[in-house]
């Protein structure tokens, strides 16, 4: 077992992809020769060749328009956005497209990929490199919607990915890339797609985090720890389909819930992830639950991004107005 | 400051004076670009894109364009833009990650600058129709790279343009490489502006080191458009001889003698070399004007570092015209946790 980075952990899981599964091919601009921006696709062309990881033209429909034919015609294409911010172009491919290819042809033919995409700001990168637009994904019919925060969950969830019959986003988070190091293992491991993670034990209110915001979440945990406040925090993992098991078990344990990510509040995945409660949980509430997101307008440039996402102060303050109500 | 001005009195011809000019501004554009990799690289400005290589290109396309024309830039601009009136400290707050840094001084046409790839060029499209259907005398220009014709936006707007006939120009500079991909990957056709056929436009193919050659081809190309001859996509052939910006290395997809071939061929020491032919520039006023960008741009980047603290209620300020009530509720959230404004 080796001690790998968030990125080091994806390049491992493309690498085995590929050995094992001759259907696999890595697509997206840049992958090839430079290694992708963030070196995620680092080696693999000089591994696998040029026809099995694949520098595209510049074009983000296209690579996932293609990679729709690619899918349907037998292969498991990953192609890669640059950064989630580069999504856009793609998104008439990915809704009209990649979500109902299975439901269109009645099950005759499936769209099975996995769409990789470095989400979040925090990198100081400039304008539209640092969205977070999960809940347009996860709004969308069709897909599944996956986030790791850990090296050990985004090498296991890739794999994961790669076996679904359904096309799955797999958004990165790319300000925790080279953040943390931990033991990985070699060769192939899944993490279930839809299971969350209790990442720490607690009694009086639960934290749901993803991705880029799990390690602020836990840094507010151990701040309202000093405050006697006891945290569960849990790590939603999938995004959709949403482990509501694991979720309701969460709020019925503690009483009390708050919902904490990076992209704009309303209309955010927490507004989901809270009517889910309601719906499951309501007589186990002791206060209405909480959300803390960035805000409701367009992601700044970086001179104002650390102020516009949640830090473990907001997360704080959040988890205060949860337990005062 | 104006030099779009002064070129307008001198009309088409380019005289001594007026070449002299241009050659200054390369200068100072050139010299602008190499601080800005050095600030980036100091940590005291963010991801930069350098354009170093493409200067001919943007001086001698800002040079022929009119004070009331409009420009839809992408992130590699800063040439042209400061030719056409955009202050250098500004750019410089913009790679600063800086909101002010995205404001052009009242009575510049400067649309901010456009991160995505090709989306500017249906934005130029239509306001080159505004201009069309109000009777103006303007011409809009859509920048773009030599990636960008690979996105579906170009050729819409290709398409349109060609459609309505609009006074516009599609001004592609091929610098060789879109991040680390070449030409070859890009397209299977032999030039770029050869795909203006298709759309039923001009193309032009202009060698984008020569500031003359491409102050001819814009002037030629706006001079038919602002009488209704309709739209013209131009091809610079030109390089860049740095990264696609300060966050990649160029040495990992091409090798130094590529970049050195260029550097042979550099639009600086070319316009240098007509004006030494001409009589009208010495090793003296070579010094002195490099001496004179020097100063230029560090005034310029004073002013940058002297900016105060950006203030986080710019936020909010623009995201509406009116806040709604939910933003004025997390603005009143963020003073209160952050304080009133002067950054965190």
């Amino acid at each position: 077992m080796a001690k790998r980075n968030l990125i080091q952990a994806i390049t491992d899981g493309l690498r085995v992809a590929l050995r094992e599964d001759r259907r696999v091919l890595l697509l997206g601009e840049d992958v090839g020769v430079n290694g992708g921006v963030f070196r995620a696709t680092e080696g693999l062309q000089a591994e696998f060749g040029s026809d099995r990881v694949v520098d595209t033209p510049l074009a983000e429909a296209g690579i996932i328009g293609a990679s729709v034919g690619l899918a349907v015609n037998g292969m498991r294409p990953v192609p890669e956005l640059q950064f989630a911010g580069f999504i856009y172009p793609a998104v008439e491919q990915i809704v009209c497209h990649v979500s109902r290819v299975r439901m269109r042809s009645q099950g005759r033919f499936s769209c099975p990929m996995v769409i990789r995409a470095p989400y979040g700001g925090g990198i100081r990168a400039p304008e539209l490199h640092g969205d977070s637009p999960e809940a347009f994904f996860v709004h969308q019919p069709g897909l599944k919607v996956v986030c790791p925060s850990t090296p050990y969950d985004a090498k296991g969830l890739l794999l994961a990915a790669l076996a679904e019959d359904d096309p799955v986003l797999f958004f990165e988070p790319m300000r925790i890339y080279r953040a943390i190091k931990e033991e990985v293992p070699d060769g192939h491991y899944t993490v279930p797609i839809g299971k969350a993670n209790v990442v720490r034990e607690g009694r009086q209110i639960s934290l749901f985090a993803w991705g880029t915001m799990l390690r602020v979440s836990l840094e507010a945990a151990e701040l309202a720890k000093q405050k006697g406040w006891d945290v569960e925090v849990v790590d939603l993992r999938t995004l959709s389909p949403l482990d509501r098991e694991t979720i309701l078990a969460s709020v019925e344990k503690t009483g009390r819930a708050l919902v904490v990510h990076e992209a704009p509040k309303t209309a955010g995945l927490g507004a989901e992830v809270v009517a889910l409660i309601n719906d499951g949980a309501l007589l186990s509430l002791e206060a209405p639950v909480g959300r803390v997101g960035g805000y409701d307008a367009p992601q700044p440039l970086f001179s104002l991004e650390d102020i516009y996402a949640p830090d473990a102060k907001r997360i704080l303050h959040g988890i205060e107005s949860v337990m005062n109500f | 400051m104006n030099r779009i001005d002064q070129c307008q009195a001198e009309g088409k011809s380019l005289s001594p004076a007026l070449l002299t000019e241009m050659y200054k501004w390369m200068i100072t554009v050139r010299h602008f670009d190499r601080r800005a990799v050095h600030l980036q690289r100091s940590g005291r400005i963010g991801t930069y894109a350098p354009l170093e290589g493409q200067e001919a290109a943007q001086v001698g396309c800002g040079f022929a364009l009119e004070k009331r024309d409009w420009l839809f830039p992408t992130y590699r601009e800063h040439g042209v833009s400061m030719v056409h009136g955009l202050p250098m400290a500004t750019i410089f707050l913009y790679w600063n990650g800086r909101p002010e840094g995205c404001i052009s001084p009242p009575g510049v046409n400067i649309f901010p600058i456009a991160v995505p790839i090709a989306t500017q060029l249906p934005h130029a499209v239509g306001a080159a129709w505004a201009s069309k259907l109000r009777g103006e005398d303007t011409v809009t220009v859509g920048f773009l790279g030599d990636g960008a014709t690979s996105e579906g936006d170009f050729h819409e707007a290709m398409n349109f343009a060609g459609v309505f006939q609009l006074p516009v120009l599609f001004f592609c500079q091929n610098n060789g490489y879109a991040i680390s991909v070449p030409l070859s990957k890009q397209t299977a056709t032999e030039t770029l502006a050869e795909k203006a056929a298709a759309y039923g436009i001009a193309g032009v193919r202009v060698d984008g080191n020569d500031a003359v050659a491409v102050y001819e081809a814009v002037r030629t190309a706006a001079d038919r458009a602002r009488s209704g001859g309709g739209p013209t996509l131009i091809e610079a052939v030109t390089y860049r001889y740095g990264s696609h910006t300060t966050a990649d290395d160029h040495t990992r997809y091409r090798d130094e003698a590529e970049v050195n071939g260029w550097r042979e061929k550099d639009g600086i020491a070319r316009l240098k070399q007509t004006l030494l032919t001409l009589g009208v520039w010495s090793e003296e006023q070579e010094t002195a004007a490099w001496e004179e960008a020097d100063a230029t741009v560090q005034r310029a980047i004073e002013e940058m570092l002297a900016a105060p603290p950006v203030d986080h209620n710019r936020i909010f300020e623009h995201a509406y015209a009116k806040l709604p009530w939910h933003l004025q509720e997390q603005r009143a959230e963020m003073r209160k946790l952050y304080g009133n404004g002067g950054g965190k």
